[in-house]
């Protein structure tokens, strides 16, 4: 089943004009029936598991019951994402419980400036790119002596 | 398609894809962009956030040269991979994106991207190239650094959850491309004076292992379907090393990533009888000099060397994780508070190699009961994957840049324009472009800087806007959605949409490809495998299926999207089967092998072996093309300037 979404608390987004999980998902999977207002994946068999459906989910509606044809029962990775860090908690199919934190980003959201300060010297027709050198951390870019 | 509305946008570089490459370009794109006074549209199928191969994030930055510390140099790059992809590779593409790629890791840095540092503050390597990241959300701040260059700055507008089939051209010259978005009726028509393809790699090509709700657990994700193939190959550009695919060995089934096991962990692995394949199998590297004698051994060979165990009958084969976390940690035994640290963080970084990227393996151990220090986990090799970024090498033949040429070289390798193919006007980048491998994510970016900015410098020389003609793109709109027209024709003819004698649906057409490829080109089932008559029958079933694919049928956008997402992934497999029935050898054991020709053969087949469709003639045409040395072999290296040697 891969990615599915528990009834009882998704609400379609109904706030919005797309559902975040039908807005974020790489392979177009997720859909919105519209008569029941709920999100479902259209086709498990082409779910990668990448978890971007339910990070995002601002209801915690969707989760992942692991590939039926290769994995045994039981298990579940449950992320809990915020602006710089994800906390995961692993379930084992034996009940064990495991728990990891780890940074995701060092800057706020929305913040990522495109030239990272970097000043650009070059123009079109030398082999220096936008930020170049000082984005190397050189004088200039590698060349060859002809 | 009456109800199809059909939108024209012009812009001057038109980025098709979402994806590192095209974020990198998009960004490149951008500032020249501003300075020229020209616009630049970003066209994702997706949402550019979480699109691409590293939509689910990544453990590791894997091409990392070290240019300002002094610790490698931009020829032992090229060193590197050239002898990982057995001697065939273009020296001025690998070199052109080495001496770039830490920019770009530089500025993911600054955008916000948590790069592993050691006690000193330096970069804390998981190899020689490989850096250490938290990379839960790599996509993200790439994308948004992206998205920022292109809109912030007013150059730029991003259509997302648009789906590109193919190219527009005027004559030779690609005049930018159509398609169609997945939400809602609409056909576009993009013009454009430069096009950059950086749509991926191939999936789903051949037969996955899992054939299940599995079956969408590739290692590389299941969205790559071969889009910039089929997008180069009908514009009529030349490509290259169509025949080097990639076979990951990786955690079995859920493939997970052994990169961090391997060079971090220091991990053996071994067969079921406790034999070390690397150590064993020694002598059979020599049958693959020079290649088999150096250092790393190159992928395919280590590749090869498992499987030679696997078929004795010597498996499974282990990542011997158990033994690998005990040596680290008993370096701390007579410390029990320091080895329970370190024990505690072996633990944390094992986990979130997995997490980070693969989480599917992190499940597959939670639901196994496996703890890495305690158990050995399954590798087992995956079905092959067209990844140029990667360790495969398929992709368009393109320009190099002109200053990285020698004499000898400039004739062959440089037409104009850096990562240009030999379309006018149509630039590639990531798994895109050929004969460049291991360029991974953040070459892959560089290279989308690289030609983004050549093909600005394209469109400031060719400024002027393609002609379309009318009466062809009326026909484009007409065969483009043709699959949703069929189906309403036929839907009434059977009791179950899914089974009609008139139509086939995407799904079954991608099974029978995948079973072709599978059987006859050498996949899993053949155990990599094929011969001069299995590769004809296979372009005998292809020829076949290509007639068929006119007989797509599709009920609704996203299955749509599906027919030609597998109509792409064909392209892709008839040039695979044709250049391995071109090159009379077997060079990449370990990634393929062709029976009746079982030997390397330096001679004959030092070469690239490309080839081009001719979209007037509808013909393919075969061609050799030689790999020429640009950093000339030891003592004679050209001097390098600009930096430290």
């Amino acid at each position: 089943m891969p990615s599915y979404v528990n009834p009882d608390k998704c609400d379609g987004c109904k706030a919005l004009d797309k559902t975040a999980c039908q807005y974020i998902c790489p392979n177009d999977l997720m859909v919105l029936d519209k008569e029941k207002m709920k999100a479902y994946n259209r086709d498990v068999t082409m779910c990668w598991e990448c978890y971007n459906c339910v990070k995002i989910c601002p209801t915690q509606a969707v989760e992942v019951r692991s590939y039926a044809d290769f994995v045994p029962l039981g298990a579940s990775a449950t992320p809990l994402r915020s602006t710089d860090s994800i906390l995961w908690t692993v379930k084992f199919r034996n009940g064990m419980i495991k728990r990891f934190k780890f940074p995701i980003r060092t800057t706020p959201e929305g913040k990522a400036v495109p030239d990272g300060g970097f000043e650009t010297k070059g123009d079109l027709n030398t082999p220096l790119l936008f930020t170049e050198p000082a984005s190397l951390g050189l004088g200039d870019v590698y060349r060859l002596k002809n | 398609m009456a109800d199809f509305e059909t939108v024209v946008v012009e812009t001057d570089l038109l980025i098709l894809g979402g994806g590192m490459a095209a974020c990198g370009a998009a960004v490149e794109a951008a500032y020249w962009a501003m300075q020229n006074g020209l616009k630049v549209t970003l066209v994702d199928k997706a949402a550019v956030d979480r699109s691409g191969a590293v939509a689910m994030g990544l453990s590791a930055i894997n091409q990392y040269v070290g240019l300002k510390d002094g610790a490698n140099t931009v020829k032992d790059y090229v060193d590197y991979v050239r002898n990982d992809l057995m001697g065939i590779t273009r020296e001025d593409l690998v070199a052109n994106i080495a001496r770039h790629v830490d920019s770009t890791v530089h500025l993911f840095e600054k955008w916000g991207l948590p790069i592993w540092k050691d006690e000193k503050g330096s970069y804390v390597h998981e190899g020689r190239w490989q850096l250490m990241i938290n990379g839960e959300s790599y996509k993200v701040v790439v994308a948004e650094a992206a998205k920022n260059a292109l809109l912030q700055s007013g150059v730029g507008q991003i259509f997302e959850r648009v789906f590109i089939v193919g190219p527009l051209m005027d004559g030779d010259r690609c005049a930018g491309a159509a398609g169609f978005s997945v939400r809602e009726n609409k056909f576009y028509i993009f013009k454009s004076k430069a096009t950059l393809v950086a749509m991926g790699g191939a999936v789903h090509v051949f037969k996955p292992r899992s054939s299940g709700e599995g079956m969408g657990r590739a290692w590389y994700p299941p969205w790559n379907s071969g889009s910039s193939a089929y997008f180069t190959i009908k514009a009529g550009a030349e490509m290259t090393c169509q025949e080097v695919r990639f076979i990951p060995v990786r955690f079995k089934d859920a493939y997970g990533p052994v990169g961090a096991w391997f060079l971090l962990f220091k991990s053996r692995a071994t067969n079921s009888q406790g034999g070390d394949y690397m150590v064993e199998r020694k002598p059979e590297l020599e049958k693959w000099a020079p290649y088999g004698r150096v250092k790393p051994i190159p992928a395919n060979l280590r590749n090869y060397m498992g499987m030679l165990d696997v078929m004795e009958g010597k498996g499974p084969i282990y990542m011997r994780t158990d033994e690998a976390i005990q040596k680290i940690a008993n370096t701390y035994k007579d410390d029990p508070k320091a080895y329970k640290k370190k024990m505690k963080d072996l633990e944390s970084e094992a986990w979130e190699d997995f997490l980070d990227m693969t989480i599917s393996q992190a499940l597959l151990w939670a639901a196994t009961n496996l703890q890495p220090e305690e158990r050995s986990s399954e590798i087992a090799a995956a079905e092959p994957y067209f990844i140029g970024s990667h360790s495969g090498a398929s992709g368009a033949w393109v320009s190099g840049p002109e200053d990285l040429q020698t004499d000898d070289t400039r004739a062959e390798y440089f037409w104009g324009y850096a990562h240009m193919s030999t379309v006018p006007g149509l630039f590639c980048a990531g798994d895109a472009s050929g004969a460049s491998s291991h360029k991974f994510s953040s070459g892959s970016h560089a290279e989308g800087r690289i030609a983004a900015k050549a093909a600005i410098k394209y469109v400031v020389e060719h400024n002027t806007m393609p002609k379309l003609d009318q009466a062809a793109l009326d026909a484009l709109k007409a065969e483009i959605l043709k699959p949703l027209a069929f189906y309403e024709q036929h839907k009434n003819a059977t009791t179950d949409p899914e089974i009609n004698p008139n139509y086939i649906k995407p799904r079954m057409f991608m099974f029978r490809l995948q079973k072709i490829m599978d059987e006859y080109a050498g996949g899993i089932t053949a155990q990599f495998t094929t011969n001069e008559a299995l590769l004809t029958k296979a372009l005998e079933l292809l020829a076949f299926l290509e007639e068929d694919s006119d007989k797509l049928a599709a009920s609704n956008l996203h299955e749509l999207m599906r027919c030609w997402e597998n109509v792409h992934r064909m392209w892709q497999a008839e040039a695979h089967v044709r250049t391995m029935l071109f090159r009379e050898e077997t060079r990449w054991p370990g990634y393929y092998c062709r029976a009746d020709k079982p030997h390397i053969d330096e001679e004959k087949w030092h070469v690239f072996a490309n080839c081009r469709f001719d979209p007037g003639t509808k013909a393919w045409e075969m061609k050799a093309r030689p790999v020429l040395r640009v950093f000339a072999e030891q003592p004679k290296a050209p001097e390098l300037v600009g930096a430290r040697n």
